[in-house]
């Protein structure tokens, strides 16, 4: 395994020596009688990890479980060391997740409210979120539109602010769930280099391959279960000659 | 007109929420207690100057707030023309219009959080029946946040209805656009738990001094 840092991190939040990464030991879920999950064990110690497979696959039950949104039917998913039935909220600080659709996180009217959002509930007190705010307002080239309603952004801006929203919470790892599937070429481009940029460990669900290329592991889920598990330049063509 | 703040750094921007919406409430009681044109007139003088002046919003931020209910007061002097006087009518609509542009103006100048964070303050003593004030201002916040959004999804609904020839206004919208509600619904929930609303301090960090817009 690499040693990597994670320098914000650090500062925060106390090293867990015991297994650090993200790991799932038989972990299965179920809705009702339907198995949507079945015998996945694997731990996610990557920088970039991507997820791809068929709609309906499981891949957006895979990206839940790993911050405790969904708790597994069998199996455990420990987030360094945590457990996420049992800790959910420790986990969920640890992890953040941004979803496909932005209009759905975006909770509070206007831009920088929502920014501060995360923080607040994260009890960070109010200079230090007004800091955050501002550097995520300038990072994002979001400045202009401090107090704009969020609804008057374009759907380019409302996934930023989204992936902003997360990034002001300060988690050290950012699962994200089909980024770029609302967006056109120029955002999804522009998305696509924001989660390179990224110092967080990041898990991408994604249809849009090429956005993997650098990614350091790729899995396949198919029907439920990790068909494939490796670096890009195997699995992603794997997966494209499955698909002719 | 859910985008009503208006960002500026004036003494009535800087001013705390919580005394913007005192005063605004006392103004409502209080114009209510008078009958004297010269007193509701006066009110109404002072809003537009504490408004235009003051605060220097622009005339329209006002405007905006008057527009879609000028026909209602245009009634009412109308109605009372006819049943009472000219001074009752008079002074009934000056003191609406002095009320609703004292609300603009509070509106304006306020960020929703802060009003929000008034509403919080105001229901704290709730607690004590298990009710968690911020829960109310987060609802306030979201509600604010999501009319124009299903507003917007109706629009597009109506849209892709009348692009398939449906010229006319359906009940059957309601269908669709209550499927999509109840989708986003979930995963705004589930959005919610991610960003950690769960977490909520039991106290709300105050919010940052007065230097600042
Ligand atoms: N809350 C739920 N209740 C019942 N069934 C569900 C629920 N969420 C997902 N499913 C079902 O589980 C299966 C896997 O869903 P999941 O969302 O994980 O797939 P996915 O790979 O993310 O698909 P897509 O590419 O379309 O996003 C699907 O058949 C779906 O219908
Ligand atoms: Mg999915």
């Amino acid at each position: 395994m690499r040693w990597r840092r994670r320098p914000e991190a650090d500062a925060e939040t106390p090293a867990v020596a015991l297994g650090s990464g993200i790991e799932l030991r038989d972990v299965g879920h179920d809705y009702g009688d339907r198995t949507v999950l079945a015998d996945v064990s694997l731990t996610l110690t990557e920088r970039r990890v991507g997820v791809i497979g068929a709609n309906g696959s499981g891949k957006s039950t895979f990206a839940r479980l790993l911050n405790g949104l969904v708790v597994p039917t069998s199996g455990t998913v420990l987030v360094d060391g945590l457990d996420t039935r049992t800790q959910a909220r420790a986990v969920r600080r640890r992890v953040g997740f941004v979803f496909q659709d932005p209009d759905a996180q975006i909770v509070h009217p206007t831009v920088a409210e929502d920014l501060a959002f995360g923080p607040h509930n994260q009890g960070v007190p109010a200079e230090e979120i007004e800091r955050r705010v501002e550097e995520m307002l300038d990072r994002y080239g979001l400045a202009g539109h401090r107090d704009h309603p969020a609804h008057l952004l374009s759907g380019g801006q409302k996934q930023l602010l989204a992936i902003a929203g997360v990034l002001a919470m300060r988690p050290q790892r950012i699962v994200f769930d089909e980024p770029t599937t609302l967006l056109d070429l120029a955002n999804t481009r522009r998305v696509a280099r924001v989660i390179e940029e990224l110092e967080q460990d990041v898990v991408v669900v994604t249809h849009h391959l090429d956005l993997l290329a650098g990614f350091d592991r790729v899995l396949v889920v198919e029907d439920g279960r990790v068909a494939a598990d490796g670096a890009p330049g195997e699995t992603v063509p794997w997966y494209v000659a499955r698909m002719d | 007109m859910l985008s009503l703040y208006v960002p500026g750094h004036s003494v009535v921007h800087r001013a705390p929420a919580g005394v913007k919406l005192g005063l605004l409430a006392a103004l409502g009681v209080g114009l209510f207690l008078t009958e004297r044109p010269a007193v509701v007139g006066g009110a109404l003088v002072v809003a537009l100057a504490v408004g235009l002046g003051a605060a220097r919003l622009p005339w329209r931020a006002l405007a905006a707030q008057v527009r879609p209910v000028w026909l209602w007061l245009a009634v009412l002097f109308v109605f009372h023309l006819l049943v009472t006087d000219l001074r009752t009518g008079t002074v009934a609509v000056l003191r609406l219009l002095a009320l609703l542009v004292a609300a603009a103006v509070v509106t304006a100048t306020t960020r929703v959080t802060a009003l929000v964070a008034v509403v919080e303050w105001l229901a704290s003593p709730l607690r004590v029946f298990g009710v968690r004030p911020a829960r109310i201002g987060l609802v306030i916040a979201m509600t604010l946040r999501f009319i124009p959004l299903v507003a917007e999804r109706a629009a597009r609904i109506r849209e892709a209805q009348a692009a398939r020839g449906a010229d006319r206004l359906r009940w059957g919208m309601a269908v669709p656009l209550l499927v999509q509600v109840l989708r986003m619904a979930a995963t705004v929930g589930e959005a919610l738990d991610a960003r950690g609303a769960d977490d909520a301090p039991a106290r709300r960090p105050r919010r940052r001094p007065a230097v600042a817009s």
